[in-house]
């Protein structure tokens, strides 16, 4: 069996008094689609930035092809293979929907112009081709979040992470953006998404991590976890406070 | 993943569009320049050749702290401090060890970038206000220190002894001429720099990181690497300038080109004429500086203020109205051609 | 040195802190409830003075009777600062940040400008007033009285902002938008009105300011920029946003610069209040109680 893509080791995030992730270990098998759900303030977007190396862990280590990239920053990270979204989408407003992909191009084409090619093909491959020449700013709210998948794919990464990128979309949309990250794993980029869409994610993933006040309470099939006694508590008590 | 399609299967119509846009606006750089070098032959007025030479000038100074400023979107409110390395390396250079002042531009542009890695080492790792607020401190610092320092002259400054015409010492009495292309030549320059970075990948990761300095790391751009490189090359920049302000006007002192008014002039017109795009800066030097010269000359005694009343609402219009800059008032063609 | 010696610069630096406080908390004030940085801060200081100058001219009072009215005279003007100016500003989908700081610098020019053509250039001086030119003498050490009197303001106007935050409505409205100026509408806070009456105060602030240091400084349509430099400084030290912070942060700069105005010249005393800028910034990239 080959080695697991990415290794999160006793991964530990304390944030002054608060622990936001505390001492999770998890594996992602290359070629995998994995959901990580679970309440809000459970901790996925701070293991997300952990992952992408915007956040230093306080204590653990992350490994990622077999390397040891705990110290990597996170452009270091992207190079070596791993890129994101963010949840609240972080667009280059001053530029094209084109140049900010090329943005994202330039990592793998340092030529401006085969960076330029890449970044129209990718543009394609999200479906935004039209809007190439169009200021980012401009963009729905559905296209920025097309676009920030395009920047992201267009730095060719092994790992994908994608921050609520199906969430505020109309059911249409979001079947389409599920097929779409389904097709961006058959070109062979393994996926992790933080969802709370369950309608959606559930039929999308592989696997599905639970997280819950920063620990991890169930793991397993999407049906496997669904079912799970501490799984539905967490979602069950969160409605009851909201 | 995606693989990079072969040239003939992409619609080539848009790559040979950007192209073609590119080397148009390259010729239309040249022929502006070509134009504005008949200018002394035209206008043999002395007055008018000399605001010529200061409009050149800080189309050169507003597109050197453009590529910090615009393209990396640092603020600088002190960049009179490299400025003021430059006028003050050429100057002494030249007076204390007689070395000819070429050596001293090139010096104090070298001494510059040296200086902003310095500084830039810290400072940017502060974000936003306390940044700009920090670019001030330091170049009062500087002001400060020069005006105490006795062998540069402290508060009297310094006078570059006359000189009979020469190449050698770039100094001419009464020939504005080789000032004015020098000048011209400068500005040209800087704009030819402008024009490369914005093709190039530095230009796409200044721009990333301007506009979102985490989204650019996370997609593998270097923040502090680029801060550190546009940084070093405006310095550098803006102190070879300044060494060719000093040779021009003859004479230095702390508060002439070390000042925070200085600062301010420099930053002006690019905010005028559009942060970050590619003729905003020229536009406003253009506008700001002819007019300053002409209210101060047409409008005295009574009327002192009315300088600061102009350009203070020029300033306030500008950045209400345009925050893009006047240059966004140019139809798209130009405008789609900036990014 | 003498510890006489000592204690007179200290006493004269906490004093001149005490007045730079107060010029940096409506700084402080306006940049924490909106993230504006007022550029035209030391021409607020700047009509002030001149407020102060004209009205005394106009009516022969003395200035300590016309302190209320300047102040609320810069309220007002900070009112209109807001709704005409940076209001707009503040709508740039581009360039956000640097838009607002040309555009208050572009207000500050302009004020400039404005009292150079009303008073001309030529340094301005009030007549006395009941507290000019007088010196209290405290254990050996000297105190001018009008320095005195502008500490002990500084120190009540502190006390009202405390009082204002914690108990009004206003205040806490203040804090409210200040924590979140998105969601404030939701609990029936107009966050337009909140800003503006924001701006109205912070002028109110460096007004107070203004109308006692006419007292017994020069008046000069420049003499703004070298405060709000200290301003800045003093801000940024104190952090952004936090007004307590300022008042440490003033008091720490008055001494620092009374102390190097004395260890290295008068003329390079402006050089260890940056020094000590640079230090905190770079160790502490937020200043010392800055939260933003």
């Amino acid at each position: 069996m080959t080695a697991p893509l990415l290794r999160i080791r006793n991964v530990t995030c304390r944030f002054g008094g608060l622990i936001a992730n505390n001492d999770l270990t998890l594996d992602v098998a290359a070629g995998e689609i994995v959901g990580l759900i679970g309440p809000n303030g459970a901790g996925k977007s701070t293991l997300f930035g952990v992952i992408a190396g915007a956040i230093r862990a306080t204590e653990g280590a992350v490994m990622f092809e077999g390397r040891d990239v705990t110290a990597q920053d996170a452009a270091a990270r992207c190079v070596s293979g791993i890129a994101r979204t963010f949840q609240v989408v972080r667009s280059f407003d001053s530029m094209s929907v084109l140049d900010n992909v090329v943005v994202g191009a330039l990592v793998r084409e340092p030529a401006t112009r085969a960076a330029r090619r890449k970044a129209h093909a990718v543009l394609e491959f999200v479906g935004l081709a039209a809007r190439a020449e169009a200021a980012a700013v401009d963009l729905t709210p559905p296209e920025k979040r097309r676009l920030e998948l395009a920047r992201a794919l267009a730095t060719d990464p092994k790992l994908l992470l994608l921050d609520e990128v199906l969430t505020g979309l109309t059911p249409a949309e979001a079947q389409q953006g599920a097929e779409l990250i389904r097709s961006i794993r058959a070109q062979g980029v393994t996926v992790v998404l933080v969802e709370h869409v369950m309608e959606i994610v559930m039929p999308l993933v592989d696997r599905a991590i639970v997280l819950d006040l920063g620990r991890i309470i169930a793991t397993g099939s999407p049906a496997d976890v669904a079912a799970h006694p501490a799984v539905i508590a967490a979602y069950f008590g969160e409605r009851r406070r909201a | 993943m995606t693989e990079v399609p072969p040239l003939a299967h992409m619609p080539g119509a848009r790559h040979d569009d950007y192209d073609a846009g590119r080397r148009r606006q390259f010729a239309v750089a040249l022929m502006l320049a070509a134009a504005v070098g008949t200018l002394p032959f035209v206008v043999t007025d002395v007055y008018a050749q000399n605001v010529f030479i200061l409009t050149l000038t800080y189309v050169a100074l507003s597109q050197s702290w453009n590529i910090l400023g615009g393209y990396c979107g640092q603020v600088s409110l002190g960049h009179a401090i490299y400025f003021g390395i430059g006028a003050y390396s050429t100057v002494l250079i030249y007076m204390k060890f007689g070395v000819t002042p070429w050596v001293g531009m090139a010096a104090g542009g070298i001494l510059a970038a040296v200086i902003a890695l310095i500084l830039g080492y810290p400072c940017f790792r502060i974000a936003g206000h306390y940044y700009t607020i920090a670019t001030i401190v330091i170049a009062e610092a500087a002001l400060l220190l020069v005006l105490n320092w006795e062998w540069a002259g402290a508060a009297l400054g310094l006078q570059i002894p006359y000189a009979p015409d020469s190449w050698r010492t770039f100094q001419f009495g009464r020939n504005k001429l080789p000032y004015f292309y020098f000048a011209l030549g400068l500005a040209l320059l800087t704009w030819i720099l402008c024009w490369v970075i914005q093709g190039s990948r530095w230009g796409f990761w200044w721009r990333a990181v301007k506009d979102d300095a985490l989204a650019a790391q996370s997609l593998g751009v270097s923040a502090f690497r680029s801060k550190m490189s546009a940084s070093a090359i405006s310095a550098c920049l803006t102190a070879v300038i300044g060494g060719f302000y000093a040779l021009y006007v003859s004479y230095i002192d702390p508060g002439s080109v070390m000042s925070f008014e200085l600062s301010m002039l420099i930053s002006l017109p690019a905010v005028l004429g559009g942060i970050g795009t590619l003729w905003g800066p020229a536009l406003g030097a253009a506008i700001l500086i002819p007019l300053s010269e002409i209210t101060r000359s047409y409008i005295s005694g009574s009327g002192r203020g009315i300088p600061l009343i102009v350009y203070g609402t020029l300033i306030v219009l500008v950045a209400l109205a345009r925050p893009q800059g006047l240059v966004s008032l140019w139809p798209t063609r130009q405008r789609q051609m900036r990014s | 040195m003498t510890s006489h010696a000592v204690l007179q610069v200290l006493l004269s630096g906490v004093m001149m802190g005490l007045l730079y406080a107060l010029i940096a908390a409506g700084l402080s004030l306006i940049f924490g409830l909106m993230d504006v940085v007022n550029f035209a801060h030391g021409e607020f200081l700047m009509v002030a003075m001149y407020a102060m100058f004209a009205l005394v001219g106009i009516t022969a009072l003395d200035p300590l009777l016309l302190v209320p009215v300047v102040t609320a005279l810069l309220f007002v003007f900070g009112c209109l600062v807001f709704s005409g100016i940076v209001r707009i500003a503040m709508r740039a989908k581009t360039n956000l940040g640097m838009v607002q700081v040309f555009a208050t610098f572009g207000l500050g020019m302009l004020l400039q400008g404005v009292a150079q053509l009303l008073f001309t250039p030529d340094y301005r001086s009030l007549a006395d007033s009941w507290i000019g030119g007088k010196t209290l003498s405290v254990f050996g050490l000297y105190m001018p009285v009008p320095q005195l009197v502008g500490a002990g303001v500084s120190i009540a106007a502190f006390a009202a902002m405390w009082l204002m935050i914690a108990r009004t409505d206003f205040g806490k409205a203040l804090e409210a938008t200040r924590e979140d100026s998105g969601a404030v509408a939701l609990v029936g806070i107009n966050k337009d009105r909140i800003f503006t009456l924001g701006w109205g105060v912070g002028a109110a602030l460096v007004g107070l300011a203004g109308s006692i240091m006419a007292i017994f400084f020069y008046i000069h349509p420049g003499v703004g920029a070298p405060f709000a430099l200290i301003a800045f400084v003093t801000v940024a030290l104190g952090g952004f946003g936090s007004i307590f912070g300022a008042l440490a942060a003033g008091i720490l700069v008055g001494v620092v610069e009374a102390t190097s105005a004395l260890v290295l010249s008068p003329s390079m005393k402006s050089l260890g209040i940056y020094a000590v800028y640079l230090a905190v910034i770079f160790i502490r990239p937020r200043g010392l109680f800055g939260s933003l």
